[in-house]
């Protein structure tokens, strides 16, 4: 399953409950200000790098290019546009939206 | 312009399908009206004989406690019609034991029977549907 | 080639859903699939309002939905429970938009490869 998460971690807990609901294969893409979880530095940093340990993370880079975030994003955490988001809705069976 | 309660044309054959559907319930009721147009939603599916199933886990437990009272914040109170899904063949409420518990809720709690399964339990249930619907 | 659904929980503006949603969507037909139905819920409704004025240099999302739908035949689905609640009827309807049941979510989601929401 594709999981995508659009709210910051530090605004809600969207993104701290999705990385809790992960199975084997899936992956997470970061879009809206949920890319601001894709961050290094932060107090969500070693959540997600915890999890990208498992899963491939995700982050959509026009939002975090958006919010002038894109030099600060974790290393493993792949870049993506939204024809890349596409290919990653097709590629998993279904998608799940953590809002 | 259909009925307000559907609006079931369907325009393609939908008939011999069955997909797995589940909603999931995130978020705390009257503050925002998702719990309650989310449950318009299940209430329509019902018509459509997939395999539904919901989801209460974050804020979304306090969708189904006992005891609403909503007289004073003069808002319709809507959680009875949760007993009403039993009516309409949809049995499958799953609520998550951890977020129950960071809540200090217990299954006694609720104003409907549901099966409390853990965070791991909810994630292979989440894995396993065809269609999540989020609100 | 893959049927994609899509529904969108939010109305144009205030929250980025409905961008999104419009970006996912527009990227889906270049790629080669089909977007066959867009499902307007919640606020959500409010992206079919024949009235909204957004300033002249910014985006017009509900034209710009009009647009994509009338170029490549995608349903613009607007909930009637939810449009009647918050004053979206026929008369303030944007043409290319139309107000049904949300029986129309589900048989998208039945019939659909795919179906994304996008919200708050």
């Amino acid at each position: 399953m594709l999981h995508t998460v659009n709210k910051s971690p530090t605004e809600r807990n969207a993104l701290e409950s999705c990385l809790k609901h992960l199975t084997k294969g899936c992956a997470v893409l970061l879009i809206e200000d949920g890319v601001y979880g894709a961050l290094k530095g932060t107090v969500s940093t070693k959540m997600v790098e915890q999890a990208l340990k498992h899963h491939p993370i995700y982050a959509l880079y026009p939002d975090l290019e958006a919010r002038g975030m894109q030099d600060r994003v974790i290393d493993g955490i792949k870049l993506v546009d939204y024809s890349g988001f596409v290919d990653l809705a097709v590629e998993y069976p279904s998608v799940q939206s953590w809002l | 312009m259909t009925e307000v309660t559907g609006g079931i044309e369907m325009e393609e054959d939908t008939s011999g399908k069955i997909k797995k559907f589940l909603y999931i319930n995130r978020k705390a009721p009257y503050g925002t009206i998702y719990a309650l147009e989310s449950l318009e939603v299940v209430l329509i599916a019902a018509a459509f004989d997939q395999d539904v199933s919901l989801a209460f886990l974050d804020d979304g437990v306090y969708q189904i406690i006992k005891g609403q009272q909503t007289r004073t914040i003069d808002v319709k109170n809507f959680s009875p019609t949760y007993r009403a899904l039993e009516g309409y063949d949809i049995e499958k409420l799953y609520v998550e034991k951890e977020s129950m518990e960071a809540r200090g809720l217990k299954e006694e709690d609720f104003v409907v029977p549901v099966k409390v399964i853990n965070a791991k339990e909810m994630a292979d249930l989440m894995q396993s549907q065809d269609v999540v619907l989020s609100f | 080639m893959m049927k994609f659904g899509i529904l969108i929980n939010e109305g144009p503006y205030t929250h980025e859903a409905s961008d999104t949603a419009y970006l996912f969507a527009k990227a889906a037909i270049e790629k080669g699939h089909n977007v066959s139905r867009v499902f307007f819920y919640h606020d959500g409704v409010y992206n079919s309002s024949r009235l909204t004025e957004p300033p002249t240099d910014d985006r017009h999302i509900v034209n710009r939905w009009q647009k994509l739908a009338k170029d490549h035949n995608i349903d613009l689905v607007v909930c009637v429970a939810a449009a009647l609640r918050r004053g979206i009827k026929d008369e303030n309807l944007q043409e290319g938009f139309r107000i049904s049941g949300l029986g129309q979510l589900i048989e998208s989601g039945i019939q659909s490869d795919r179906l994304v929401t996008f919200g708050d």
